[in-house]
């Protein structure tokens, strides 16, 4: 007696084990449980984030609430946009991370060239000291060029966090330099020799060779060093304090900076300082970045796995 | 005409490639003279002396190793937060780097809507910044919801000697932030994942070696180099966040009346030497496992 095909024991095994081509119903049930539980770690807080910010005076003191607010409240970013004086602090975080990124990613790209494409000597000295730059904390080189800006009246200048990006010393420029390095280094040397016998200078053979095969590389390092120079607040506060007032620095005197425009004691207590307003003001601060990153998520994830970075 | 030019470049091949080399990485290296040398020896010179800033000088008066004895034995908080800032990196590393090599062998995966968690799971190399994590931080979410304040954990933790209360305490208020430290490590794990030549898992499998057993043998030893660089790489940025506290310290006390640049700079030396006693520890720790 033949039974139905679809009580057939091979069958039911490669559907819940999996066979050699594909994973089995009970492995992809484990794998999708586990992506959902990690991805929930990350979107929880931005969620949380999100949907307080959303919430009226009313909701946030009814227990009641806690993922749906009863109304489309608006208020709180009305608020937070005031606060943090966004357009104004907006256009700064741009300046202060497009310029110093843009020429940290150049400068970082030559130097990565010149270790990756040239033999000479005190190359292991060089690659120790790119690493040193990346240990050392700030906090043991900052007060002296605090002091010496201050001398030239850079303070409170955005030249102050360009000139030391333009000399490769940005912020974290080692990662970048050794990405550029990996780069690089896969490039084949005979497009080279080749270019070098037609009579190209070294220059030209960066500019016309080595540069357009690194494209991902500088897609990446760009997106990686624009973020860093956005998020850095402990450098910025230092040297821009008084002259420019960046997003994240605005947000992290946010209550200060809300009880001047509504000064608590002669606003009602709908007008308080609530967490629904700060959280409005974390979500705006980074409310450009996640829009970067959307927009930019296949370009930026297709590179990295180009780039393949790693830091050996 | 070719050759008269040839002859009358004295330059020997190698130096004139020696030379090339140095004229792309000389501007690096002009900037870490400017930028990272002076400034690290400056600020060492500022440390063995009491630094007074005037609007037209700096006014230096040597007082040898005093900020560095005050700050070792006598500030009743530095010793403190040096000492809990190495219990916190100790513990965050190996779960950030845990957490990274299971979230990149899962991307390494096949399955759909890969792209949707991809996107995801990179989130944190965006928006972990400062001001934005001490928000949250703030507003509890860092945390696994209410289990730090349920009674039974509370009651067990004050049965604990200290030394240990403290790391398990700061492990179930900042969990979550934890993890978000991981973004980068989690990219460089999937880099070198894909770099694992696909043939070696299929040889073993022919050998008849379980999945189980190829990640032990194959892939883990493969990893043990990048997980070096991501140890490093963990501690570095843990240690460099601007909410950590004692970079925050450090930066009170300079601008403080009874601190002062010169005492400031003897506890950044400080914290870098501790910094490089943890990456040396970690160095060692992992280093004898690596192969090349």
């Amino acid at each position: 007696m033949q039974r139905p095909k679809w009580l057939d024991q091979d069958r039911i095994k490669s559907f819940f084990l999996g066979t050699r081509t594909r994973y089995g119903a009970i492995f992809t049930t484990v794998i999708y449980t586990v992506l959902i539980v990690i991805a929930f770690v990350y979107l929880y807080p931005l969620l949380y984030m999100f949907i307080t910010s959303m919430k009226s005076p009313e909701d946030l003191l009814n227990p009641m609430v806690q993922w749906v607010p009863t109304t489309v409240y608006l208020e709180n970013y009305r608020k937070a946009f005031r606060v943090l004086d966004y357009l104004r602090t907006f256009l700064a975080s741009l300046q202060t991370s497009l310029l110093p990124s843009l020429l940290q990613v150049i400068v970082c790209s030559l130097t990565g060239y010149g270790l990756a494409r040239y033999r000479f000597r005190g190359k292991q000295l060089l690659f120790l000291l790119l690493v040193a730059t990346f240990i050392i904390p700030a906090q043991t080189t900052v007060i002296p060029q605090m002091l010496t800006y201050k001398r030239y009246g850079l303070l409170g200048n955005v030249l102050s966090l360009i000139i030391p990006a333009a000399l490769g010393q940005g912020f974290r420029s080692a990662i970048f330099v050794l990405i550029f390095y990996q780069s690089f280094l896969s490039l084949p040397k005979v497009l080279e020799e080749s270019a070098r016998l037609d009579g190209a200078s070294e220059w030209r053979i960066f500019y016309n060779i080595a540069l357009p095969n690194a494209i991902p590389a500088y897609v990446v390092s760009l997106i990686f060093s624009m973020v860093w120079y956005w998020n850095e607040t402990y450098l910025t506060v230092i040297f821009l304090e008084g002259g420019i007032q960046t997003l994240p620095m605005q947000l992290s005197k946010f209550v200060q900076a809300y009880e001047n425009l509504y000064p608590p004691g002669t606003v009602n207590i709908f007008d308080r300082l609530n967490e629904a307003v700060k959280l409005s003001g974390t979500f705006l601060n980074i409310l450009p970045l996640l829009v970067m990153y959307f927009v930019l998520q296949r370009w930026f994830v297709e590179s990295v796995e180009r780039t393949g970075i790693t830091g050996e | 005409m070719k050759k008269t030019r040839l002859s009358r470049h004295e330059i020997k091949p190698a130096t004139r490639e020696a030379l090339q080399g140095l004229a792309f990485v000389f501007l690096w290296l002009l900037g870490f003279a400017l930028f990272t040398l002076l400034p690290l020896v400056q600020t060492f010179l500022y440390s063995l002396n009491q630094v007074t800033v005037t609007a037209e000088e700096i006014q230096l008066v040597p007082v040898q190793w005093a900020n560095y004895a005050r700050a070792l034995f006598t500030d009743p908080t530095f010793v403190d937060l040096l000492i809990e800032y190495a219990i916190e990196t100790l513990v965050s590393v190996p779960i950030v780097l845990i957490f990274a090599l299971i979230i990149a062998l899962f991307l390494n995966l096949r399955f759909r809507l890969k792209g949707v968690f991809r996107t995801i799971f990179f989130l944190p190399v965006i928006i972990t910044s400062g001001p934005v994590i001490r928000e949250l931080v703030e507003q509890g979410v860092a945390s696994v919801p209410q289990l730090a304040n349920l009674t039974l954990i509370t009651q067990f933790l004050t049965q604990l000697p200290s030394y240990l209360r403290a790391p398990i305490q700061y492990l179930l208020t900042s969990f979550i932030i934890i993890f978000w430290f991981s973004g980068v490590q989690v990219l460089i794990y999937l880099a070198s994942l894909q770099k694992i030549d696909p043939s070696v898992y299929e040889a073993a499998s022919i050998d008849g070696a379980s999945g189980w057993v190829s990640f032990w043998k194959i892939t883990l030893p493969a990893l043990s180099g990048t997980t070096l660089v991501n140890a490093i790489y963990t501690i570095v940025t843990l240690s460099h966040f601007s909410e950590n506290k004692v970079i925050k310290y450090i930066y009170s006390q300079t601008y403080a009346v009874q601190g002062g640049i010169g005492y400031a700079s003897a506890m950044s030396f400080i914290y870098f030497a501790v910094l490089l006693l943890l990456i040396g520890g970690i160095y060692l720790l992992i280093a004898p496992q690596t192969r090349k």
